[in-house]
């Protein structure tokens, strides 16, 4: 995209993902993203309090550090409640395989996890074979509480109506516009969808808890010390990442707690 | 004359009946959008000038069509021989996987070593991959058909496991990919163009597999067997030998396409490897009517309608898939021509009238 | 719920082949009745894929998931009819019609299917073959659809049918050899025409269990290539209705291995397990083939084995 960006200097160029807008880069061009993985702390606490088992489910296409962050703070988020949660993961191996999907949530389902939620293409499956098992779930990228409606807990969606009409209404002004943007629950760029009707006032309240203090600016989710699934400290005692911090979008490691690996 | 059809008459038909083939699947594909609420007319417009309309688009279109003209070639060698290779998707791959790591194990050489032996390894592994179905086939009588298809299914669970694990480069994390090749070791683009050199490789293999097949005894015996295998081997043919060098030609031409769809594309390997262009090459082929020299022509304009694929969305609210049914209307039709050849009248020679009135039709 | 740990991956394998047999068992069954009347289809593909896309829509308009099936049925045996239309022509290679016609498929069905893929449409019902179970794990991979039923008695049936019945007769004469069937006063391409359109039929429906029951929803990736895996099945089942029953359980429940693997903790190799079907294919193939003898019950007119 920058190639073609310097090409077309009239032409804005947009890229909404983890690769990020540098200075020296074409003033024509701009990255954005959010940070998804604040709404799936949230929901982890949410699927922390309703959860019988302790035991979660992600059902994910590839190991890609996105993932992997969204998998490592509904982990975390879950562990708030219940210090003994465990997230297992299965990865289909590419972002629409719907059959692989379906198995996975199955195979979930019969080992004891009573919560799933994912990182693929469209959830649409994994929801409805979860509602199907009798088990909740969490949605992501949109809502799909209707797919759901007994076993829906909250999602971690994009809002990205709100990215894109500022872009316009930037441009349409004239304004300066950052060539780097993103943010998370503070900036809106990200959300959580309604509470379901199985969660309870408590998880309601926590979670609500946790979200204000995402939006004042005080939480981080990563901080110190903190181990991976293989015994390894990633995060030294005294060191924190802030949510903008870039070594996190090379993340690729899974937290204690999480059962999967980041190797294929 | 004998590039066609290996005389006049051969050679107007190989012209004109694919030609009209062309036309009526155009005119199908424009009943089919005009259903859809676009002007057909309209439409045939994006088309010609997304695929050749401006300088931009003619590169695009060359671009897209690079790939084609090799792994077209692994349908068309082997259909030479009766047999009916999909395999291209996979050889590609393979020929890939085996650039980076013939890549990996090189590091200090200089550029035309690399180059090369890049290039040798990915015709190896591809042609080994297509050699093994053809061998299944005549050791075993294991269908070819279904042997490649399952081996392009094999090679891409292979490919994501290696370049998700074992051959992972860490450091990049938008997708998983193989280590890169390195800057240096990469194939250039033609001076004056945005399109690579893996053109030329394109063209230059099909014209000497064209010459292989056309004007050698080894092409040949690749026909006699086509005919009628029995026959061959009665004859002393070394079928066996023929159709593994021919799989293992064919399967080296879309592995040199995985070459340079790392070396001049990508530098890395990942599933942006797969986007269709061996089946795409199937396609190409059956239209070229397995004749590598056609295949340059037919890669092109199918290269023309992927190009135009994105300005169709675009300019006439056509969704994505409208490139996928036109291509299947014209790969439907081309075949429903089939047996017109040799059939129309225009083309036939005149013959005097033998004295009982009946005129000799021309054999086909 | 109890963890079943390991339990749970024959288990999966268990209810993976119920429920993931049913479109390779579906698209077998219809290429069994082509390839018998001489005639191979590889279009069938596009042809499942088409009949999902359809199977989906008309559910979604219609409220009824049955009328679905039909439809998908019908687009089905539209396809088919145009397979045998252009192969009945001189000089035409049906693997290449065959091929052409995947690519018209897909591209049609994606064309076409764009406004389903978020809506939701009814599925088809299940029935609860795991009631005397206490666990609910066995009582969720009992759960049968009544297409697996119909395809399970379908395929004995298809069997007896060939060997004992005038139609029966009527597609293996014309599969065997054309010019003794033509003397016999069988009209070849029409029985050719009927054999490609049942498959067509069958194979359509086979995709509308993929959109309606399990996964039970529509995109363009639904398909994992069971329609051209089920013309290998039909090979190493040896054109055999019964066998191809087998050889879709066992393709079914191959495909629930790696999910199942990752989930008690087995999470390398994933891939490779995920390609456990296709190679399993392959070896079935190269163990049961054979350049000697013409492989037993293959149709003599079939240009795969001539």
């Amino acid at each position: 995209m920058l190639k073609v960006a310097a090409k077309y200097p009239k032409v804005q160029f947009l890229h909404g993902g983890p690769t990020v807008w540098k200075e020296g880069m074409p003033t024509n061009a701009g990255s954005y993203n959010g940070f998804i993985d604040e709404a799936q702390y949230i929901a982890g606490i949410v699927a922390g309090y309703t959860s019988k088992t302790g035991k979660f489910g992600f059902v994910g296409a590839k190991p890609y550090p996105a993932s992997l962050r969204n998998i490592n703070s509904f982990t975390l988020g879950a562990r708030t409640v219940n210090p003994k949660a465990m997230t297992q993961v299965i990865f289909t191996g590419d972002w629409v395989l719907p059959v692989k999907e379906a198995e996975a949530v199955n195979s979930l389902a019969d080992q004891g996890i009573d919560v799933v939620t994912c990182h693929v293409d469209s959830p649409k499956v994994v929801i409805e074979t979860a509602e199907k098992r009798g088990i909740f779930s969490s949605g992501y990228h949109v809502n799909q509480s209707t797919l759901a409606p007994k076993g829906y807990l909250t999602g971690a969606e994009w809002n990205w109506e709100k990215v894109y009409t500022d872009y316009v209404n930037w441009l349409r002004e004239g304004k300066s516009w950052p060539h780097m943007r993103r943010g998370g629950l503070r900036a809106g760029i990200v959300r959580n969808a309604p509470y379901g009707p199985a969660v309870s006032e408590k998880a309601r309240k926590q979670a609500d808890d946790a979200k204000a203090k995402f939006t004042d600016g005080s939480f981080v989710i990563y901080k110190g010390p903190m181990k991976d699934n293989t015994g390894k400290t990633v995060i030294p005692a005294g060191k924190s990442y802030d949510a903008t911090d870039i070594w996190l979008e090379s993340m690729d490691w899974l937290v204690d707690g999480v059962r999967g690996s980041t190797r294929s | 004359m004998r590039l066609l059809g290996g005389s006049p008459r051969g050679a107007a038909e190989a012209l004109t009946i694919p030609a009209g083939a062309l036309a009526v699947s155009l005119i199908l594909f424009g009943m089919f959008v005009a259903l859809a609420g676009a002007n057909p007319l309209g439409v045939y417009e994006t088309i010609y000038s997304g695929a050749f309309g401006s300088w931009f688009s003619w590169q695009n279109t060359l671009q897209r069509a690079t790939p084609l003209m090799l792994t077209a070639l692994c349908t068309a060698l082997p259909a030479r021989l009766g047999l009916v290779v999909i395999g291209a998707e996979g050889a590609l791959i393979i020929g890939a996987l085996a650039t980076v790591a013939i890549a990996s194990v090189l590091p200090g050489a200089s550029h035309w070593p690399v180059i090369t032996a890049m290039m040798l390894a990915g015709m190896s592994a591809g042609g080994l991959w297509i050699g093994l179905a053809g061998g299944l086939r005549y050791y075993r009588g294991v269908n070819e058909t279904i042997s490649s298809l399952l081996l392009n299914y094999i090679a891409i669970a292979l490919m994501n496991h290696l370049v998700g694990g074992p051959m992972r480069d860490p450091l990049v994390l938008h997708r998983p990919s193989s280590w890169h090749v390195g800057e240096r070791n990469m194939i250039g683009l033609i001076p004056g163009m945005d399109v690579h050199w893996g053109l030329v490789l394109g063209v230059v293999g099909c014209i000497v597999t064209y010459v292989l097949m056309q004007h050698t005894v080894f092409g040949f015996a690749t026909r006699i067997v086509g005919g009628n295998v029995r026959a061959a081997r009665m004859a002393g043919v070394p079928v066996g030998r023929l159709t593994l060098v021919t799989c293992l030609i064919a399967g080296a031409a879309a592995g040199l396409a995985g070459t340079t769809e790392i070396a001049a594309v990508h530098g890395r390997a990942s599933t942006s490897l797969v986007v269709g262009y061996g089946y795409t090459g199937i396609l190409v082929a059956f239209l070229a009517r397995q004749n590598p020299l056609a295949v340059i022509p037919v890669a092109i304009l199918l290269g023309g309608i992927d190009a135009a694929g994105g300005l169709l969305q675009r300019w006439h609210d056509l969704p994505d898939a409208t490139v996928y049914v036109m291509r299947g209307i014209i790969f439907l039709v081309i075949l429903a021509s089939e047996p017109v050849y040799g059939r129309l009248r225009v083309f036939q020679q005149s013959v005097v009238a033998p004295s009982d009135g009946v005129v000799p039709r021309e054999a086909a | 719920m109890e963890a079943l740990g390991w339990w749970g991956v024959p288990l999966a394998v268990l209810g993976g082949a119920i429920r993931g047999s049913t479109p390779f068992l579906f698209v077998s069954l219809g290429e069994c009745l082509t390839e018998k009347s001489g005639r191979i289809n590889l279009g069938l593909e596009g042809t499942l894929v088409m009949g999902a896309m359809s199977g989906y829509g008309v559910s979604y308009l219609t409220g009824s998931p049955w009328l679905g099936v039909l439809v998908a049925g019908t687009c089905g045996m539209v396809l088919g009819a145009v397979h045998a239309s252009i192969c009945a022509r001189p000089r035409v290679n049906d693997i290449a019609v065959g091929i052409a016609l995947m690519l018209f498929g897909l591209g049609l069905a994606f064309y076409l299917g764009k406004p389903f893929i978020q809506p939701n449409a009814p599925r088809l019902p299940a029935i609860p073959f795991g009631w005397w179970s206490e666990s609910p794990q066995v009582r969720a991979a009992l759960e049968v659809n009544v297409l697996f039923l119909i395809g399970a008695v379908l395929a004995p049936g298809l069997l007896w049918a060939l060997y004992n019945t005038r139609w029966g007769l009527a597609i293996r004469a014309v599969g065997d050899n054309a010019d003794a069937a033509r003397t016999m006063g069988y009209a070849v391409d029409r029985v050719r025409l009927l054999g490609t359109v049942a498959g067509g039929f069958l194979a359509g429906i086979g995709g509308s269990f993929l959109s309606l029951y399990y996964p039970g929803s529509w995109n363009e990736a639904i398909s994992s290539g069971q329609g051209l895996m089920a013309v290998a099945l039909v090979i190493f089942a040896r054109w055999n209705p019964l066998l191809c029953l087998f050889a879709a359980l066992l393709f079914g429940g191959a495909g629930a291995l790696g999910p199942a693997l990752q989930s008690v903790g087995i999470t390398s190799g994933y891939y490779l397990f995920n390609a456990a079907p296709y190679v399993l294919t392959l070896l079935l193939m190269i163990a049961t083939s054979s350049t000697q003898r013409t492989l037993k019950g293959a149709p003599s007119e079939l240009s795969v084995t001539k």
